[in-house]
């Protein structure tokens, strides 16, 4: 049996009928380790005009690199049985979990957003090396018709430089995916939809 | 070697392009740079989930939410979520929302001179079961204005939100119903280039869940990508 995925539609103007119940702007809490950071950041699209109509969705592991989901332990089988910092990383961090790694919100009138979360961890590569640190980002808009993805990466990180997914960009776009240090723990990443200095967007 | 599994790229023409001319407003939000391809690693195989305890069972009942019933034509839009290999996707999120029957939402930004129906939210949600089933109890959309040219409008349709399995896999979508007359105009409806592709976001009428004396069926299936079948390889 074999189909056909369905066709992205775009989120419209009115999506926080349907989408405002998941809002989670902090995915901090009680027992949850880590650094605590704070990430501001406004859309902009192509004429430089704030968008006041998007939803940020972001996805990240924990601050010891562990995602809610069960697929952590298909990937410990597939890193190789001699590659033991990959699988003490991987094994130390099992069996943990409040953390749901899952944040949403709409942007403000004035084109703003804002989480707070922890520092995740670094996560294995497919190629068997550790990611730097990053956040996985959903990016939807009226006049999107599919979801734009990016990621959050973190500034004074040196993990960077050998990172498996900044690699594939062209160096003069990295700093479109990396965050910039406000005061302390506050962190700003804008997303430029279009034009000069356009986010960096991957085919995901 | 390490071994990885992906999930696979949409067929060409089977998404729609960002860059939608007839789309007014896309033209100053599409991404003007190619996208950077970007192989699957764990932070794209993984993704939220959501567990019953965050669910109100109640809310895949669009027409009890209220003390009196909204009006229009009740219907019930049920289908499964599967993946390209035909797997379902068990306990995922489905968030859905509409317009009224008068083709009005509850929202401030919506300025159509419609009435908003006091018994209508236009909102819910549910997880689908073991089987990727989902049904959602609601009423019939109306089209409504908009601006982005002169006269038009927008077919009746229902937005949906599904996550699966993977943040690979998250899906916002559009469904549509038969015979719309207003969907050969539709600028939205229109951005998928591939026919067949465009042609699933419409729903099928359905004697089988239709409930007699109650209200009409329709089936809308959701495809989200498979998984590749070969592992990525170092």
């Amino acid at each position: 049996m074999s189909f056909q995925a369905t066709s992205s539609q775009t989120v419209g103007p009115f999506f926080q009928i349907g989408l405002a119940r998941f809002y989670i702007d902090d995915l901090t809490g009680p027992g949850i380790c880590g650094e605590t950071i704070e990430i501001v950041g406004r859309v902009f699209d192509g004429d430089g005009q704030l968008v006041p109509d998007g939803v940020i969705e972001i996805w990240q592991a924990d601050a010891q690199g562990k995602y809610a989901h069960p697929e952590l332990s298909a990937e410990l089988e597939n890193i190789q049985k001699n590659d033991i910092p990959a699988k003490e990383h991987m094994e130390g961090q099992r069996g943990e979990g409040a953390f749901r790694g899952f944040g949403r919100v709409p942007t403000q009138s004035d084109g703003s957003f804002r989480f707070k979360t922890i520092k995740p961890g670094r996560v294995p590569a497919p190629d068997g090396t550790l990611q730097a640190p990053h956040i996985a980002v959903s990016v939807f808009t009226r006049g999107l018709m599919r979801r734009l993805v990016t990621r959050i990466y973190f500034p004074d990180e040196p993990s960077n430089a050998a990172d498996f997914a900044l690699k594939l960009v062209k160096a003069g776009r990295r700093h479109t995916l990396i965050a910039k240090k406000v005061r302390g723990s506050q962190l700003e990443w804008n997303v430029v939809l279009q034009g000069k200095d356009e986010t960096v967007f991957f085919d995901c | 070697m390490a071994k990885f599994r992906g999930y696979r790229r949409a067929d060409p023409g089977t998404q729609p392009d960002h860059l939608q001319p007839s789309y007014v407003s896309s033209i100053k939000r599409a991404p003007s740079k190619p996208l950077v391809y970007l192989p699957h690693t764990l932070s794209e195989v993984t993704g939220p989930s959501f567990d019953f305890s965050v669910i109100d069972v109640k809310a895949s009942d669009l027409t009890r939410q209220h003390h009196g019933e909204p009006l229009g034509e009740r219907i019930i839009v049920s289908g499964r979520v599967l993946d390209e290999d035909g797997r379902p996707a068990a306990h995922t999120l489905i968030e859905v929302w509409q317009a009224n029957a008068a083709g009005r939402y509850r929202h401030n930004v919506d300025q159509h001179n419609a009435p908003l129906d006091p018994n209508f939210e236009g909102s819910g949600h549910a997880l689908t079961d073991e089987q990727g089933n989902f049904r959602f109890i609601t009423i019939r959309p109306g089209a409504y204005p908009w601006r982005n040219h002169y006269n038009a409008w927008r077919p009746a349709h229902i937005h949906f939100s599904v996550f699966g399995p993977a943040f690979a896999t998250r899906l916002i979508t559009q469904m549509y119903f038969p015979g719309d007359a207003l969907l050969e105009f539709d600028p939205i409806f229109n951005c998928t280039a591939d026919a067949k592709a465009r042609n699933r976001l419409i729903s099928l009428f359905d004697w089988e869940t239709t409930v007699c004396e109650q209200a009409l069926g329709y089936k809308f299936d959701i495809i989200l990508s498979g998984r590749d079948s070969t592992p990525w390889e170092k």
